[in-house]
């Protein structure tokens, strides 16, 4: 009688173990998978959010005090240009009167730079130029924001025809918008304004109207 | 003197860093400066103009560095975008 139960109940155990075998090996993978430590680098969020921090520092300490204002407040910087001819828009002449007008670039981030006559805010060319480092130490080849501001900035002042001939040259309107242009030198004449305005005078000074 | 040079994803790294009065500290500038160049970087110092202004120097040799400039940045060569 016994040795019957006792086969009876190992029957029971064997059929019961295929059917419970496979989960029990589910579960102790899924178990292992949980915890085990995967190789690699993790994604870090928070990176380009610093690496923009660090950016923003390194071109404050490098550029005047007037053009960090400009970044920090309008987004972008205004470089005068240092060429004895204004750059030469593609449909007009040599002869044109505007060629040897004093002509500046606006430096925004991650966009072409614009060239225009800030008497008439007739805007000149488009350059498009960029700074790719094609290690991509992070998988991307883009510097931070404030890097390639800096990048441009100090290209532009330190071999600014370098620069120009190594980027393409388009008409205005291509890659940025010419009302937004147009808007930005309008807020930059407010801004510029405004800064005159609290700058404080020296005494006998008389301020503008 | 430092050298720093701007990195996608992480901002500007200190490579390199020495007195230019040593000439083993300046062995060893002169060397990376080679080595970024050679890695296809430009590499510019900030400085301040006579008129007071803030303006880069490129500079495609050592010795074209002020001796008291206090740092080089290097930076990926311009590239023409779409």
């Amino acid at each position: 009688m016994l040795l019957a139960i006792i086969a009876i109940g190992v029957v029971i155990v064997a059929l019961l173990w295929d059917l419970v075998l496979p989960s029990v090996k589910t579960a102790v993978a899924r178990h292992r998978a949980r915890r085990a430590i995967i190789p690699g680098a993790s994604y870090d969020p928070g990176r380009e959010r610093r690496a923009e921090q660090r950016a923003r520092q390194l071109l404050k300490s490098c550029v005047d005090d007037e053009e960090w204002g400009m970044y920090r407040d309008l987004g972008f910087i205004r470089v005068w240009g240092a060429m004895a001819r204004a750059p030469r828009r593609g449909r007009l002449g040599s002869d044109d009167p505007r060629a040897g007008a004093p002509y500046a670039y606006l430096i925004y981030p991650h966009k072409p730079i614009v060239a225009y006559l800030p008497q008439t805010r007739e805007l000149l060319n488009e350059y498009c130029v960029e700074f790719p480092d094609e290690t991509r130490p992070y998988g991307s080849a883009l510097l931070p924001d404030s890097d390639d501001v800096l990048a441009k900035w100090m290209a532009l002042t330190g071999d600014e025809r370098r620069l120009i001939s190594t980027a393409n040259m388009h008409l205005p309107g291509r890659q940025v918008d010419p009302k937004q242009v147009r808007r930005d030198l309008w807020r930059l004449g407010q801004w510029e304004r405004e800064r005159l305005r609290r700058t404080p005078q020296a005494p006998g000074e008389v301020a503008a109207p | 003197m430092k050298f720093l040079r701007m990195k996608p994803g992480h901002g500007e790294v200190l490579i390199a860093e020495g007195d230019v009065e040593l000439a083993e500290d300046e062995e060893l500038l002169i060397e990376e400066f080679r080595r970024q160049l050679d890695l296809g970087m430009w590499a510019a110092g900030p400085e301040r103009t006579s008129a007071g202004r803030r303006e880069a120097r490129m500079v495609k040799a050592f010795e074209e560095i002020p001796r008291d400039a206090e740092r080089v940045i290097f930076f990926p060569r311009a590239a023409g975008g779409a």
